[in-house]
């Protein structure tokens, strides 16, 4: 084989060979080089959107299992199955198909639960994740449009979940897609059309579960797919946001390269959340069908609720007084349009919006690409906490009669908890949440002006007892620090900034002496094990002026003219 | 009518048919009218007949309890005796609010002429009564009485004005599936899906079915203690009733083969378990592969 003296020299390695020929057709080297070198930040709250995304893959596949055995008709039938407390009953095929699915199909039961608990993750993880987003100002320009991306997937994700709850046709099941079929008569003027389309009659006809189920496998998981590819595309494109701190810039990116380490973590991620899916799956039973019943219109049970997502609406619909709008003619607008589709509605759009109407309110119209500390924005963090209050309010009353039941609590009281609580305690929190963000901010400024308080009480021979603060970096000669605030975490503590000893290294158990570190540590003359190691003694007060050094601190002086 | 045959399907098909077409009648408002104006003129019947009909056992209740009055097929002295002994410990635990001839006492306690042996075993059997203090609704405490105690009680009040009493047999010979289909119909709007209780308004509640025995539910069906609507034989067979308790208890027994079971409360509590547990461990999982940075 001929060799240039501008190429690389020919692969020896039989992969290498194989990942040549594969070049020399497709000519991917560059593009695969530049994404394998991507650089992506690392934090912590950086992962909360790859947990949903790993969920939405053990939805995928466990969902696919399902539907190799689920029949989504509603064709009546009578159960003749492995389950004794339900045979010689009638029922839907769709529920017959679900309890043989349980109990007949070689780890169906298994699969089912897996595929259900990884439902209830996905969306806690997509709402973690958009917190994530909200309080550290991740969604501001130029990321409105992932932002959007991002509260639609949110919806989808509600709508898969609704749909999905309703296809074992159970009477849990049955019960949420009767308040489906109200919620969609409530709506004026347009209501009962959209109910005659969305069931094709009346409730609840022979179709409903055919067509949830198309919807629930094929429509929705399609356009999620594709909102989550696009999301990511734009994520690569305008490169991931990073938290400000040492070397790192509205210009660059600062963390690992995609391959090998951000590659290694994300396979690893992706194998916790598996776990933990499975894991539950394997432990906690969820929604145990054959408990519940097939579903019939005349019977409905205590305590039925919707799956944890769309309990805020239920919450809602709990606590709204019945305000039937009576209009002439015998036009009716129920209550239930308000608590469900308004302030549903109400509530997604502010969400979606938020991002727009934050830079009207503001006025910053520049591009971010370094994060914002939450107590350094209060405002924005103090609504968010606001309507996160908002939302526990009604999350907790959709619950209220099971809180009241196992607590002891009676339903009326719990009632009005919710109705007064969702009034009151969102302006609470907002002051609450002020207060605490410019308390934090304070301190953040008061240790780099002042340094970290090591604990050291000195007593002054006039009488006087000081504490030794240590200064962050350089100090004025009033003993005042001259660093300001970057925006990044502040060290607070003397082990932050090296005050102890490095960690006993070891997960379970420690795998090295104690005290061979602490020798090491005196050795290298690091941190307060130098000082120890000086035996200085502590007679001055520290300050410069009286021949201390900077370094050691002192105590904060009104400034001299 | 009712299912004699336990493992039969066709008994239990004519039964829910039966159910099925009931409702739609009972359900239109002009039935529930004349509904209604009946009850009401069966109360006031009722109301006389049952007056009558105290006033007859009272008379027959002294005759028993008149010294030399015996009953001719009875061993003498056996019941009166338990009767007696019953007395006595009403005199002693309930007179206060139920007075001294049970007739009740205004805002303390109802009349217990004509509850029958089988409210007095199901309030005191699962510690209801006596009553520890008056609230919404009769808390449970652990039971006073000793069976024998809790035997003399019902003698007591049931030879003073009748009712409803102990059923006899086997109390879970009835049709599984069926029972389910009943609970569900009748019990499961305020006793959950499968008798997890629920709560009711003011404090009120349903409570959980778990710890109760199969006679205790039976005597709640017939007599309707608290907040219960009242199930008579009319309304629910005695097969039915048994069929019914036949599915709580068997349900209550039956292992949950998804694992946890966590209350079989529902969407609630697998909503608590995902944030605690599933998103609390990812949680956890995310910070420890941050602080690998």
């Amino acid at each position: 084989m001929a060799t240039s003296t501008a190429a690389p020299a020919a692969p020896a390695t039989r992969i290498g060979r194989a990942a040549f020929e594969v070049d020399d057709r497709l000519i991917v080297a560059g593009p695969l080089r530049r994404t394998l070198n991507k650089v992506f930040p690392d934090h912590w709250s950086f992962l909360l959107g790859e947990i949903a995304l790993y969920c939405f893959v053990i939805l995928l596949l466990s969902g696919t299992y399902l539907t190799f055995f689920f029949d989504a008709t509603m064709q009546e039938v009578i159960y003749e199955g492995g389950y004794a407390p339900l045979r010689g009953v009638e029922m839907s095929a769709a529920y017959e198909s679900t309890l043989a699915l349980s109990f007949d199909v070689r780890g169906g039961l298994l699969i089912r639960q897996i595929h259900h608990w990884a439902a209830l993750l996905f969306v806690a993880a997509i709402v973690v994740h958009l917190l994530r987003i909200f309080f550290t100002g991740a969604f501001r320009r130029p990321r409105e449009s992932n932002w959007l991306i991002g509260v639609g997937l949110l919806v989808l994700a509600l709508l898969m979940g609704v749909t999905g709850y309703t296809l074992p046709d159970d009477l849990l099941s049955g019960t949420g897609l009767r308040i489906i079929s109200a919620i969609l008569l409530s709506i004026p003027v347009v209501g009962t059309w959209v109910h005659w389309a969305v069931f094709n009659g009346d409730f609840v006809g022979m179709d409903i579960i055919g067509r949830f189920y198309i919807v629930h496998v094929l429509i929705l998981p399609a356009i999620v797919l594709g909102l989550i590819a696009v999301h990511l595309l734009v994520l690569v494109k305008q490169k991931h946001t990073q938290f400000p701190g040492a070397g790192r810039t509205e210009h660059n990116v600062v963390g690992n390269r995609l391959f090998p380490t951000f590659a290694g973590k994300a396979t690893a991620l992706f194998f916790i959340v598996f776990g933990v899916c499975a894991a539950l799956g394997g432990l906690v039973q969820i929604n145990p069908v054959w408990l519940w019943g097939p579903y019939n219109p005349a019977q409905v049970s205590a305590g039925s609720q919707p799956d944890w997502y769309i309990g805020f609406l239920d919450g809602s619909t709990r606590l709204f007084p019945a305000w039937d709008i009576n209009l002439p003619g015998g036009y009716v607008i129920p209550a239930l349009f308000w608590p469900t589709v308004v302030i549903a509605g109400a509530m997604f759009t502010v969400l979606a919006l938020y991002p727009m109407i934050e830079r009207k309110l503001t006025g910053d119209t520049a591009s971010h690409h370094l994060l914002q500390r939450p107590r350094d924005v209060p405002v924005r963090t103090s609504i968010g906490a606001m309507a996160l209050s908002f939302y526990i309010v009604l999350w907790i009353s959709g619950g209220n009669d099971l809180i009241a039941d196992k607590f002891d609590i009676s339903l009326n009281a719990m009632t009005w908890f919710g109705r007064i609580g969702m009034i009151l305690i969102p302006p609470i929190v907002y002051v609450l949440t002020y207060r605490i963000c410019l308390g934090l901010e304070r301190h953040d400024r008061e240790v780099l002006e002042h340094g970290i308080e090591t604990g050291v009480i000195r007593r002054l021979p006039s009488g006087e007892f000081i504490e030794v603060h240590q200064p962050l970096g350089p100090v004025d000669e009033h003993g005042h620090g001259q660093l300001a605030y970057g925006g990044a975490s502040v060290p607070k503590k003397m082990n932050q900034v090296g005050g102890a000893r490095r960690a006993i290294k070891g997960f379970f158990s420690p795998v090295e002496e104690p005290a061979a570190v602490q020798a090491e540590a005196e050795h290298e003359a690091r941190g307060l094990e130098a000082t120890e190691a000086a035996r200085r003694e502590l007679t001055g007060s520290g300050r410069p002026s009286e021949g201390g050094r900077p370094s050691e601190g002192g105590r904060p002086q009104e400034p001299r003219d | 009518m009712s299912t004699t045959n336990p493992e039969s399907a066709a008994p239990l098909e004519s039964g829910r048919r039966r159910l099925l077409r009931r409702r739609p009648v009972a359900g239109s408002p002009a039935a529930a009218a004349l509904d209604r104006r009946r009850s009401k003129q069966r109360r006031r019947v009722a109301n006389v007949a049952g007056l009558m009909a105290a006033l007859v056992l009272t008379g027959v209740g002294y005759s028993t309890l008149a010294p030399g009055a015996n009953a001719a097929e009875d061993p003498p002295g056996v019941v009166s005796s338990a009767v007696e002994a019953g007395e006595e410990l009403y005199t002693r635990s309930c007179i206060t609010c139920h007075g001294s001839n049970l007739q009740g006492v205004e805002d303390r306690g109802p009349s217990l002429i004509g509850v029958g042996a089988a409210s007095v075993y199901f309030q005191v059997s699962t510690g209801r009564m006596p009553l520890v203090r008056q609230e919404a609704q009769a808390p449970e405490h652990p039971v006073l009485f000793s069976d024998e105690e809790i035997d003399q009680l019902m003698a007591y009040v049931q030879a003073n004005g009748g009712g409803p009493t102990l059923p006899s047999g086997d109390l879970r010979d009835g049709d599984l599936a069926e029972g389910g289909e009943l609970f569900r119909l009748n019990c499961a709007s305020c006793h959950n899906f499968v008798g997890e209780g629920g709560a009711l308004s003011s404090g009120k509640r349903a409570p959980s079915l778990g710890d109760s025995n199969d006679l205790q539910i039976y005597t709640a069906m017939l007599t309707g203690p608290e907040n219960m609507p009242v199930f008579g034989d009319n309304q629910l067979t005695p097969d039915e009733k048994r069929a019914i308790i036949n599915y709580v208890q068997t349900i209550d027994a039956q292992a949950d083969p998804g694992g946890a079971a966590i209350g079989r409360a529902g969407p609630v509590a697998e909503g608590l378990v995902i944030w605690v547990a599933g998103m609390g461990a990812l949680l956890f999982g995310i910070f420890w592969m941050g602080t690998k940075a």
